[in-house]
C-alpha cells in the first residue's frame, strides 16, 4: 500500500495529458487514456486503486458525458470522483456534467496551483469518505451482531428451558425468510420490502419468548396435557406479547411491534378456530402467518419427547392435507413449490455461518440505504480474492476468460492473451478477432445467447467448439458460469469460464470410431458395425416391418479388368452414393465385403416399391459402364435374427444369379434348400 | 531566443503562461510538444475531406493546446474556426477565410518554437 495513488487523465490530446502529468506526477501516479472508451477499460481493471478521474468532454469516439453516464451505470461514480477538464465553459455543460455525478470543473487554461489544489482536495475528500464508510460499516457489522446475539440468547434460554435443541429458533428463521421470500415473489398482495422480511426473520426468534413464565413441571411433561395445563400452556402467547409491549419506552420500535404480533398470534389458525384470540384468515398479521407455519414445519421435521422426526416430505404433505392446522392457501403454495429447497437449506445450516451469513446480509443492506458505498474491508477481500484467481489462472494453463455485459468486453488471463496473441482486455468482442476469428461468429454468439438466458440457479453452461488457437483449428470444450447479480431482480452481469483444449481427445476418438464402424472405401458401415446396429433394430422392432437386401455386381470384374482398379474404386463409391440417397436415415446400409452391399430397411405395408426404385437406381450407365446387380430380399415376417434374415437374402440373390442375373426376387420357402457359395 | 521573446513574435501572452505553469523550462518543454502535436494535420485533413465533425474536434483541440500554453492569437483563429464549425451539417463559404487564417498563425507559432 505504499504506492502512490493512481489518477486517470482522459484527453484526447496528448498535449493537454502531458501538463497535467507534469503537474501532478510528483504526488500521482499517471493513468492515461485517449478517449471515454479507452477509459471505461482501464476503470474495469483498475476500479479499486484509481482515487480520481480527469475527464476531458469533448473527444472522439466515446465522449465525457457518455463516460460519466457509463461510470454511474457501473457504479464507478461512487468510488472515483471525477474532475471536469475541458474549455467550454457554458453553464450547460457545467450543469449536465454535475448532475451526471462529477465532482467539480476546471477550465482550462490549466493553473498549476488550481488543478494541484482541487486534485488533492478531492483526492482527500475521497479518500476520508472510504475511511468513515468503513468504520460505518464496522459499527453496523458490530451492533448488528450484538443485537442478533441478544435475540439469540434470549431464545435459546427459552428453548433449553424446553429442552429442545437450540436449532428450532435457527430453523424457524431460516424458513421464515424462504417462505417470506416466496411469497413476495409470487404476489404483491402484501407489501414486504427487503427490511421488512429481515426484520420479521429477526423477530421470529422471539415466538416462543413468553414459555418462560409457564412453569417447567408443564412445559416439560411428557404425557399429554389436561385441559387445565392445555389452557396455561396456551399462555405463552399472551405472556410472550405482553413482555415485549411492556418493555419501557420501546413499544414503537419495528422489532418489538413485530415480535408482538408474531408472540401473540403464531397460535391463530386461517379459519379462526385458533387461539389465543380467534383471529381469521387476514385479520391475522402476515408475519405471524408465516411464523406459525415455519413453527410446523421444523416442529415436525424435529425429534421431540412426545414423536419422532418426520421426513420433510412426509411433513409437506401432513402439512397440505391440513393435519397440522389451517394455514394461508398461498402460503401453502410457497412451502409446496419450496419443498426442496427447504430441506437443502435446513440441511446444510449450521450455527455459526448461517449467523454471520445474515449478519452480511444485514449491514449490506444498510449501507445501502444509508447511501454509503462498499467499505474499504470489502474491497481489501476482493482484491485479494482476485489475486488469487489470477495466480491459479496462471497455474493452470487453460484459457480463462470473463465476459462483462456492459461495457461490453472480455479480459483475459495474462497467460492466455499471450497464447491467443490478443490483448487482455477486449472491447466489443463481438466484433473482435476473439468473437470472430478465435471463435467461430456463430459460436461466440450462440455461447453468449446461452449465458444470457440462463438464469441464477442454473449459470452453468458447456459446450464442444472447433476454435482457431494460434492458427490451428482446435476441439475445445467451453466451461462458463453467468455472473447475475443478487439484487431483486437478479441483472445478468457477465461470465466467467475457460476454454478447454480437447483436441487430441477428440481426434483419437473419431479415428477410432471410425476405424472401428465404417467402411474405408464408400463410407458406408462395414459388416460388424451394421450387423450390431440391425440386430438392436430387430430386439426392438415391435410392429416394425422391415427387409434385408443383399446384393453384389454382376459385372465388377469386368470393371476391374478393363477399366482398371480405380474405375473399380468409383464405381464402387457411385454405388454408395447411390444407396445413401435412396434410403433414410433410420435405414442401415453397409458394404460388407469386395462388391457386396446390404441395405436394411423399414417399411409399411409391402416393400417392394422401395425395393424396384432402388433397384432401378443402381442399375444404370456409370460413365460407360453399365451397372448390373443379382439382388436377394429377406423380409422379417416373424424373423427375430441377423444371421438366418441374411442367409434368406444371400440365397435370393444366389437364384437371381443361377436365372440370369440383374434382378432381384424375393425370399419365399422354395428356396429353402438352396446352397449358396457361401455354404 | 528566449522563451519571453519567442511570446513576442508569436504574439502570446507570456505573463499569463508563466503565472500558470511557472517557470520557463516547463513553458520551453511544453511549447516543443506543440511542434509533435498532430490536431493541425488532422484538422487540415478533415476539412479537406469535408468531414466537419471531425474538423470542429480537431479545431476545438488545437485551441485547447495554445490556450494551455498561452498562445493567445493561434488560439484566437482556431476558437473562430471552432465556433464557426460547431453543430454544423455542411461546409460553408465563412469557413475557407477563418481557416486561411488558422494556418497562417500556426505557421509563424511554428516558426518561432522552433527557433527556441
Amino acid at each position: 500500500m505504499n504506492s502512490k495513488k493512481k489518477i486517470l487523465i482522459v484527453d484526447d490530446s496528448e498535449m493537454n495529458r502531458a501538463l497535467l502529468e507534469d503537474m501532478l506526477s510528483d504526488d500521482y501516479e499517471i493513468l492515461e487514456a485517449e478517449n471515454g472508451m479507452e477509459a471505461t477499460t482501464i476503470m474495469h481493471s483498475h476500479e479499486l486503486d484509481i482515487c480520481l478521474v480527469l475527464l476531458d468532454i469533448v473527444m472522439p469516439v466515446m465522449d465525457g458525458f457518455d463516460t460519466l453516464a457509463m461510470m454511474n451505470k457501473n457504479g464507478w461514480i461512487k468510488n472515483m470522483p471525477v474532475i471536469m477538464i475541458s474549455a467550454e465553459t457554458a453553464s450547460t455543460y457545467m450543469d449536465r456534467a454535475y448532475s451526471l455525478g462529477a465532482v467539480d470543473y476546471i477550465s482550462r487554461p490549466f493553473d498549476e496551483r488550481t488543478v494541484r489544489h482541487r486534485v488533492d482536495s478531492n483526492v482527500i475528500l475521497g479518500e476520508k469518505q472510504k475511511e468513515l464508510s468503513s468504520r460505518l460499516t464496522n459499527q453496523i457489522f458490530e451492533k448488528e451482531k450484538d443485537n442478533r446475539l441478544m435475540i439469540e440468547i434470549l431464545s435459546h434460554i427459552v428453548e433449553f428451558r424446553n429442552g429442545e435443541s437450540g436449532l428450532h429458533v435457527l430453523h424457524v428463521h431460516t424458513i421464515t425468510e424462504l417462505l417470506l421470500k416466496a411469497l413476495k415473489n409470487k404476489t404483491d398482495k402484501y407489501p414486504l420490502t427487503q427490511k421488512d422480511i429481515s426484520l420479521i426473520c429477526n423477530a421470529s426468534a422471539l415466538h416462543d419468548v413468553g414459555k418462560i413464565s409457564i412453569p417447567s413441571e408443564i412445559l416439560n411433561k411428557p404425557g399429554r396435557f389436561t385441559p387445565e395445563e392445555f389452557e396455561i400452556m396456551k399462555g405463552h402467547t399472551v405472556e410472550g406479547a405482553k413482555m415485549l409491549k411492556d418493555i419501557p419506552f420501546r413499544e414503537n420500535e419495528p422489532l418489538i411491534k413485530i415480535g408482538y404480533q408474531i408472540c401473540r398470534w403464531h397460535h391463530e389458525r386461517y379459519d379462526g378456530r385458533g387461539y389465543p384470540d380467534g383471529l381469521k384468515g387476514e385479520e391475522i398479521p402476515i408475519a405471524a402467518q408465516v411464523v406459525a407455519l415455519a413453527d410446523v414445519y421444523d416442529a415436525l421435521t424435529s425429534k421431540r419427547v412426545y414423536k419422532p422426526a418426520y421426513t420433510p416430505e412426509k411433513a409437506v404433505e401432513m402439512i397440505l392435507n391440513g393435519e397440522c392446522g389451517v394455514f394461508n392457501p398461498l402460503l401453502l403454495e410457497c412451502l409446496k413449490d419450496n419443498a426442496e429447497q427447504l430441506k437443502t437449506e435446513l440441511y446444510v445450516l449450521s450455527v455459526g455461518n448461517a449467523t454471520d451469513k445474515e449478519i452480511q446480509k444485514t449491514v449490506a443492506h444498510a449501507l445501502k440505504t444509508d447511501g454509503t458505498d462498499a467499505s474499504n474491508r470489502t474491497i481489501r477481500l476482493l482484491e485479494h480474492e482476485r489475486m488469487k484467481s489470477k495466480i491459479l489462472s496462471d497455474l493452470s494453463r487453460e484459457i480463462m476468460f470473463e465476459y462483462t455485459a456492459s461495457p461490453e468486453m472480455v479480459t483475459l488471463s495474462d497467460w492466455s492473451a499471450d497464447l491467443l496473441g490478443l490483448p487482455v482486455t477486449i472491447v466489443n468482442p463481438k466484433e473482435s478477432e476473439f468473437g470472430k476469428r478465435v471463435f467461430k461468429r456463430k459460436d461466440f454468439e450462440e455461447i453468449l445467447n446461452k449465458l444470457k438466458n440462463s438464469t441464477p440457479d442454473k449459470s452453468d453452461i458447456s459446450g464442444k467448439y472447433m476454435l482457431d488457437i494460434k492458427g490451428e483449428k482446435t476441439w475445445c470444450k467451453i466451461i462458463a458460469k453467468a455472473m447475475w447479480s443478487d439484487t431483486e431482480p437478479p441483472e445478468y452481469e457477465g461470465a466467467i469460464g475457460k476454454i478447454i483444449d480437447i483436441n487430441d481427445e477428440t481426434e483419437e476418438m473419431k479415428l477410432l470410431e471410425e476405424k472401428a464402424n465404417l467402411d474405408f472405401r464408400t463410407g458406408l458401415l462395414n459388416h460388424e458395425a451394421a450387423k450390431s446396429k440391425i440386430t438392436s433394430l430387430l430386439a426392438s422392432a415391435k410392429n416394425k416391418q422391415y427387409a434385408l437386401v443383399f446384393f453384389d455386381l454382376d459385372n465388377f470384374k469386368q470393371a476391374n479388368d478393363v477399366y482398371g482398379h480405380l474405375f473399380g474404386d468409383e464405381v464402387l463409391e457411385h454405388i454408395a452414393a447411390t444407396i445413401k440417397k435412396n434410403i433414410r436415415r433410420t435405414d442401415v446400409a453397409a458394404r460388407i465385403g469386395g462388391d457386396e452391399f446390404i441395405i436394411f430397411m423399414g417399411y409399411r405395408g409391402t416393400v417392394e416399391p422401395q425395393i424396384k426404385r432402388i433397384f432401378e437406381s443402381l442399375t444404370v450407365d456409370f460413365k460407360g459402364f453399365p451397372i448390373k446387380v443379382s439382388m436377394g430380399v429377406a423380409c422379417m415376417d416373424g424373423v427375430q435374427d441377423y444371421d438366418t434374415l441374411f442367409e434368406m437374402a444371400d440365397k435370393a440373390a444366389y437364384s437371381v444369379k443361377r436365372s440370369g442375373k440383374n434382378s432381384y426376387r424375393f425370399y419365399d420357402d422354395s428356396l429353402k434348400d438352396v446352397v449358396t457359395d457361401r455354404g | 531566443m528566449t522563451v519571453k521573446e519567442c511570446y513576442e513574435v508569436m504574439k502570446g501572452d507570456y505573463d499569463d503562461v508563466i503565472s500558470r505553469l511557472r517557470t520557463d523550462d516547463r513553458v520551453k518543454k511544453f511549447l516543443l510538444k506543440v511542434l509533435d502535436d498532430t490536431s493541425f494535420s488532422t484538422l487540415c485533413k478533415a476539412l479537406e475531406e469535408k468531414n466537419i465533425e471531425e474538423a470542429f474536434r480537431a479545431a476545438h483541440t488545437l485551441k485547447g493546446v495554445c490556450k494551455n500554453l498561452s498562445i493567445d492569437n493561434l488560439a484566437y483563429s482556431a476558437s473562430n474556426l471552432t465556433e464557426a464549425l460547431r453543430g454544423r451539417q455542411d461546409y460553408g463559404d465563412d469557413i475557407d477565410p477563418l481557416f486561411k487564417k488558422v494556418k497562417k498563425d500556426y505557421a509563424l507559432t511554428m516558426a518561432c518554437i522552433q527557433m527556441l
